[in-house]
């Protein structure tokens, strides 16, 4: 007996489909999975089940039963005691799906009147206390912007539960959040779920949060499931050549020494017409039928239900598509030093406008890159990592300590020889210029068609403009525009943590091939330790401004000593083998305004003793390149 | 016969130079090209784009001017300035009455005492004049005249909708069937207007005997030469200082920003009102400078859209100094810092080009505030010299008109239909505009 | 919040000083006080006594800004400058033409001046946000549409096109009210409802439509898909979440103009005969009174920085998160 019953639902826009006869069930108390790249229709299929789509987006067809009542036959005011009462809802960025205006506390009676008829301030209160939010009746008089990002959505996660649903609809909950705050906030959801017995419909591109939370997972693509199946049988051999892509491509399933399988292109466009299979020019096992009819469901013992012509599934998930390079010969020439780097912001108040207090953004930072390897600067948002990157470059003066280039102090920009490759695919290219341009900015006389050949792009797209190409292009453009000038060191600031998985491996790929090439040193500044894995040599940690741990990537990764280190770690939802009993930080990240006395990271810190409240702890050195700032490196 | 270029006519020419040249620099930048693209695939905007360019045809017309030679061997020239647009209408403007007369009308507005017949309204001199006595025939005369008019008016169209087919087949995606069903509306006007305008007055004459639809064309040069001139005066400034404070930051940014606060906060018509004042007084005193009235009027003209200028660059200066703000942290322009472009090229390659939609967007919304700000500003006494037409003149020599019984109502209402046609034909094109290029716009 | 306040207040003062050199500058500068006198006095027949007689009755007699002839502090007080822009801190704008003090006339047309714009303001800001709110109710329909293409048509018509169908329509046609002129006390009511009446027209076309491209832009946020997702009723999302986030753009948009409410409006004062400060400065520039036109803009922009002042306090007050940082 099923909860909510979905039979091909299909929303338009226009002329197009961007959710095309979407069927699933989902059973109480169970949790379903939507998984997909942007640009799927996932999204959209929740706000269609909820009837909130956007003014432009209508359901075309289709049912959606919901204990028995027909949804799409409900009027207005029938949907809206259904909306936060009977399904509730919660969205992806916690920190604009709050009125700014209102306190969390009156947004949250809001909920509870809509639905309980009254709304007693008791009740908020203890809405708040099941959320896990400390102090829950000062913070329920505050207003959304006094929160941090966390405790916003475990504000969100409150208001929806206040008309006790018994379907939660949980749209990307923790993309825009931290590691350490995803997995608190996920631990949450699945706690309130085991107590309440709702159902849960999760929309998620994250493979790993899929597999800490799903009991079944439906996989997406350009707007139609193709792939419905539980969870062990999928993470155990996923049945669609799209899904075992999806896996291959995964930074943590390869190692530095092998090259990511990608899939080619990119998801097509929305209003695309499709004959046949809408996966066929992508998929590497296609079949001359793929392109000319829609494959049929197929249904295996193990449960899954698959939309391919192929019709047996290969059990084992292909990694390496592009065999093997060689590890790159050791030579430790040192080509740039940090020692002691500290950016500090000014806070200014007062009449005068005096500066009473430093942001310290960054803390006093020491790190060397030798060429042709790739050192990882991993941290959560906050702890300063871009700001180092940036005052390396030059773009941002550092308020003390030293910088040597080849051994030679240096201060300020050094165009020829570092170069910086951008988080924002959309934001790092002036939508005025030509590629062509855009690639030769930095060096008129450069020769953009061999650069753009370099990069995986071919030379006519140099007439072309940027908002033709997708991220992953335009990312590739990025490159090329920083490789232009010849530098030795590129700095890359999260290049790939804008992109979809499959466009991500390809952009990975690129830079070890243009580092084996070209001997290239990367400084990759990251919060994603899958990528770190794969790409990097050297690791270093960072927290709230300093680094707290380093080393190589098998001593930071697989012999963490620090505890933060260790958290970290431990957050990240992986896709192999069950949840372990895991080690949760509690709390948010301190202010850099004002951090902690002592070890920053001891209010946090389960091996947190006396002395870590006094002082700041001398690097313990554990090996000739693994070294640790902690009291207690066990 | 020998021309005369005011220096209003010449930056007209300029301002028209600047936007055919920009306009075919458009056409190849596609993004430029884009939008543009979007504005004539609207209906609305390629029907108030019409009715634009008809304006501005009248106002060219109006700009080309020239002094006539006086009989006689010495070489000699006439004190007054005329235009182009005054030849063509020698008839209208020298057909004056001696006072009101209605729209139309064959007889004066107002009695007066004739000879030996006691107090009856006179004959008007030229309204009329072609039916002699068979006032009988009046009516149907109209009538004929206007079917005439009409007719002519439909075989320009057609003629015009010919001459159109090599358009519309370069460029088969726009609305030209909009812009042509809204030329049809304006030959037909026009033609039953030249029609009538033949024999009568068709909007009546004013107290001096003035015809006014011969006032209200004349009027259509000064509310544009405001309109586009004020921004042209004040554009360069606004630009560079805005981009200036926003990129530069520090105490450059801190002494524009003060420079423009303080000029915004004196209230724009008493700053215009002590300029103009002053403005006069320099006028005055210095009579030598002005050859012919028509350039002491063009001075004039000039000062106050440089007047006008002033008070209203501020904002848009404020406006690019923010969109400035927050182009400078994205990262394309952090990425050219990095490759170690100076900062004037990263002004004039990264900043200016995507904050021209806002410049673009400025000049057609400011266009319709300052035409109707000159109606007030005339009516108020600091706006256009007395002698020059203009809308606000009309409306302040027609207000005392209106305590008349009957009324006197047809000046005020020339003069509103004009403007009104004008004013939202500009403002409906500025929506179609800010639409295109602004990639916010709220639908 | 209190240092922030103070610290507005210390940046109005150099912007002040700024509009007064300005006005000093134009006034002075540009033209010197002899080609004001010959110009007030008649071009042609002069005489330089005369025009001596004119400065000395103005007190345009004196150097610009150094008195070289004086003794002590005189040097600089008995000066144009000090005496027509460093008196204006100390509100003594000195004598209008007629002679009257020109500080003691703006008291006197305060009132009624307030007595036409508080109820233009008051009313104007409640009809266009309804307007705006009724538009976008029925956003997207027929009625909105029908509506945004009244406003455009409203806003293309001139303010003088207003008060003159206005006098026509309701003072020659109807009857209703006197076509122009002021009382005091409660009789100002039949002189005061057809100028407010005719303003607020006047201007709702364009503020309707600016509104609600604001309650649009609202409707977009995340915060009211979050509303909706609650089963709160659309009217509920459109009246407690996108008002209450709508209103903080335009209630601190509109307090810039309360003080200059002082000023009223220059043309409804002027048709109307109200005796307020709008038509005391149309007098004066229609008498080229530069004592009245100089005095008006300093009061001018002062009101201005204080609206400026209030907005910056409004802005704070109205927005939890500028309130509690």
């Amino acid at each position: 007996m099923s909860l909510l019953k979905v039979r091909d639902l299909t929303v338009g826009i226009g002329a197009a489909q961007p959710v095309d006869g979407v069927s699933f069930d989902l059973a109480p108390g169970e949790t379903f999975a939507l998984l997909g790249e942007s640009g799927c229709g996932k999204s959209l299929t929740a706000l269609a089940l909820m009837r909130l789509l956007p003014a432009a987006a209508r359901i075309e067809r289709g049912s959606v039963r919901f204990a028995g009542d027909e949804l799409c036959g409900f009027t207005e005011a029938q949907m809206r005691a259904v909306r936060g009462g009977r399904i509730g809802m919660i969205f992806q960025e916690p920190g604009t799906s709050l009125n700014p205006v209102m306190t969390v506390g009156a947004q949250i009676a809001e909920a509870l009147k809509a639905h309980a008829g009254k709304a007693d301030a008791e009740r908020v209160v203890a809405l708040l206390a099941a959320v896990g939010i400390p102090d829950p009746a000062r913070r329920a008089t505050e207003y959304p912007f006094q929160m941090s990002g966390g405790m916003k959505q475990r504000a969100m996660i409150a208001m929806a539960l206040a008309g006790e649903p018994e379907l939660l609809i949980a749209d990307e909950p923790t993309t825009a959040l931290d590691v350490t705050i995803q997995a608190q906030v996920l631990d949450l959801l699945r706690e309130l779920q085991r107590q309440r017995g709702m159902a849960m419909l999760l929309i998620t591109h994250d493979l790993g949060v899929v597999a800490k939370m799903a009991d079944r997972i439906g996989v997406m693509y350009a707007g139609q499931l193709v792939e419905v199946a539980p969870r062990d049988a999928f993470f155990a051999a996923p049945a669609h050549p799209y899904s075992r892509r999806l896996f291959a491509a995964l930074p943590e399933m390869a190692t530095r020494q092998q090259r990511l399988a990608t899939i080619p292109g990119s998801v097509p466009p929305l209003g695309t017409a499709f004959r046949g299979c809408r996966f066929a020019d992508r998929c590497g096992e296609v079949l001359s039928v793929c392109r000319t009819q829609a494959p049929p469901w197929r249904e295996y013992a193990s449960g899954q239900r698959v939309r391919c012509h192929l019709e047996t599934v290969s059990q084992t998930v292909k990694v390496g598509a592009g065999g093997t390079a060689p590890e790159p010969e050791e030579t430790v020439t040192l080509l740039l030093e940090a020692h002691d780097l500290k950016v500090h912001f000014p806070i200014r108040r007062g009449v005068l406008q005096r500066a009473v207090g430093h942001v310290r953004a960054v803390d006093g930072v020491d790190l060397q890159l030798a060429a042709g390897r790739t050192l990882a600067l991993v941290g959560e948002s906050g702890c300063g990592k871009t700001t180092v990157g940036k005052a390396i470059l030059g773009l941002q003066p550092p308020t003390a300590g030293t910088l040597k280039l080849d051994g030679k102090p240096h201060s300020g920009l050094a165009p020829a020889r570092m170069q910086m490759v951008f988080q924002d695919p959309f934001g790092s290219l002036n939508p005025r210029m030509r590629v062509g341009a855009i690639v030769a900015e930095g060096r008129p006389d450069a020769d953009v068609d061999s650069l753009l050949l370099q990069v995986g792009l071919t030379p006519e797209m140099a007439g072309r403009y940027p908002h033709e190409f997708s991220g992953g292009q335009r990312q590739r453009i990025a490159i090329a525009r920083a490789l232009a000038v010849g530098p030795q060191i590129l700095i890359c600031d999260e290049p790939t943590s804008a992109l979809d998985v499959s466009v991500q491996a390809q952009i990975l790929n690129l830079l070890t091939d243009l580092q084996e090439r070209l001997g290239l040193a990367y400084l990759f500044i990251t919060h994603n330790i899958g990528v770190v894995d794969f790409l990097a040599h050297e690791v270093a940690v960072m927290y709230l401004g300093r680094i707290v741990e380093r080393g190589t990537v098998d001593e930071v990764l697989r012999g963490a000593r620090h505890p933060y280190t260790q958290a970290l770690l431990a957050a990240v939802p992986r896709i192999e083998g069950a949840a372990s009993e895991r080690l949760l930080v509690p709390g948010d990240p301190p202010s850099p305004a004002n951090p902690p006395a002592g070890c920053h990271f001891h209010p946090r810190c389960p091996r947190a003793t006396a002395r870590c409240h006094g002082a700041y702890p001398e690097t313990a050195v554990l090996s000739a390149t693994h070294s640790v700032r902690c009291y207690f490196p066990d | 016969m020998k021309f005369v270029v005011l220096w209003s006519d010449a930056l007209f020419f300029l301002l028209l130079a600047v936007a055919v040249a920009s306009g075919i620099w458009a056409s190849r930048v596609e993004h430029l090209r884009l939008s543009w693209r979007k504005v004539g695939q609207s209906q609305v905007g390629m029907a108030a784009a019409t009715l634009l360019l008809a304006f501005v045809a009248v106002a060219l017309l109006d700009s080309l001017h020239y002094r006539e030679r006086l009989p006689g061997d010495k070489e000699t020239y006439a004190v007054e300035v005329r235009s182009a647009l005054d030849a063509l209408l020698t008839g209208l403007r020298t057909r004056t009455e001696k006072t009101y007369s209605a729209p139309l009308a064959t007889h004066s507005f107002a009695k007066e005492t004739l000879d030996g017949e006691g107090r009856d309204f006179p004959r008007l001199k030229h309204g009329g004049a072609h039916l002699g006595e068979n006032l009988a025939a009046h009516e149907t005369d109209i009538a004929h005249k206007a079917v005439q008019g009409l007719g002519m008016g439909l075989v320009a169209w057609l003629v015009l909708w010919l001459l159109g087919a090599p358009l519309r087949r370069a460029a088969p995606h726009l609305a030209w069937s909009a812009a042509f069903a809204t030329l049809l509306v304006l030959c037909l006007a026009a033609g039953a207007v030249a029609a009538l305008a033949q024999g009568y007055h068709v909007l009546g004459t004013d107290k001096v005997g003035q015809d006014v639809l011969y006032l209200t064309l004349k009027s259509i040069r000064t509310g544009l030469l405001i309109g586009t001139l004020t921004t042209l005066i004040m554009l360069p400034a606004a630009v560079f200082l805005g981009l200036l404070a926003g990129y530069a930051g520090g105490w450059i940014d801190d002494v524009i920003q003060y420079l423009y606060t303080t000029l915004n906060s004196i209230p724009g018509v008493l700053l215009i009102a002590a300029a103009v004042l002053m403005m006069q007084v320099v006028i005055d005193m210095h009579p030598e400078w002005f050859a012919t009235a028509a350039e002491r009027a063009d001075a004039r003209l000039l000062a106050l859209c440089a007047i006008l200028g002033i008070t209203s660059w501020t904002g848009l200066c404020r406006l690019l100094r923010g969109e400035t703000l927050k182009l400078r942290e994205l990262e394309y322009v952090q990425a050219a810092q990095a490759l170690g472009v100076s900062g004037l090229r990263i002004l004039s390659r990264h900043i200016l080009p995507n904050v021209m939609h806002i410049v673009m967007i400025a000049i057609v919304m400011d266009f319709s505030g300052l035409v109707l700000a000159e109606a007030v500003l005339s009516y108020v006494g600091i706006g256009v010299d007395p002698n020059t037409i203009s809308f606000g003149t009309m409306i302040n020599t027609a207000r005392m008109e209106l305590a008349r019984e009957p009324m006197v109502w047809w000046s005020l209402a020339a003069a509103f239909v004009f403007m009104f046609v004008l004013v939202l034909a500009a403002n409906l094109f500025a929506d179609v505009v800010r639409d295109a290029f602004d990639p916010r716009a709220v639908k | 919040m209190l240092a922030y306040l103070i610290r507005r207040l210390l940046y109005a003062l150099p912007i002040l000083i700024g509009v007064n050199v300005i006005t000093f500058a134009l006034f002075f500068i540009v033209n010197t006080p002899d080609d004001m006198a010959r110009m007030q006095l008649g071009v042609k027949r002069v005489t330089p006594e005369a025009i001596e007689k004119w400065k000395v009755e103005r007190g345009y007699d004196k150097p610009l800004f150094w008195n070289g002839a004086a003794s002590g502090t005189d040097k600089a007080t008995e000066t144009i400058f000090f005496g027509k822009s460093v008196r204006m801190f100390m509100l003594d704008f000195g004598r209008a033409d007629d002679g009257r003090d020109i500080a003691r006339e703006i008291g006197l047309r305060m009132g009624p001046s307030l007595a036409v714009a508080v109820p233009v303001f008051v009313l104007g800001m409640f009809a266009a946000i309804s307007f705006a709110l009724l538009l976008v109710y029925f956003r997207a329909t027929y009625l909105d549409f029908a509506g945004v293409v009244l406003c455009v048509a409203m806003m293309s018509i001139s303010g003088l096109f207003y008060i003159i169908g206005g006098q026509w329509l309701v003072s020659k046609v109807w009857h209703l009210v006197p076509i122009s002129g002021y009382a005091e006390g409660l009789t100002a009511a039949k002189f005061i409802i057809l100028p407010v009446i005719v303003s607020v027209l006047a201007g709702i076309g364009s503020s309707a439509r600016w509104y609600r491209t604001i309650f649009l832009e609202e409707y977009t946020k995340d915060y009211v898909r979050t509303a909706r997702a609650k089963g709160l009723s659309e009217r509920f999302v459109l009246f407690r979440h996108v008002l209450r986030n709508a209103l903080i753009p335009i209630l601190t948009g509109a307090v810039v103009v309360i003080p200059a409410l002082f000023m009223g409006s220059l043309l409804i004062e002027a048709f109307f005969g109200i005796p307020g400060l709008g038509s005391y400065t149309i007098d004066a520039i229609n008498a080229q009174d530069f004592g009245v036109v100089r005095a008006m803009v300093f009061i001018g922009s002062a009101l201005y920085i204080l609206g400026l002042l209030l907005t910056d306090i409004s802005y704070t007050l109205a927005d939890p998160r500028i309130r509690l940082q």
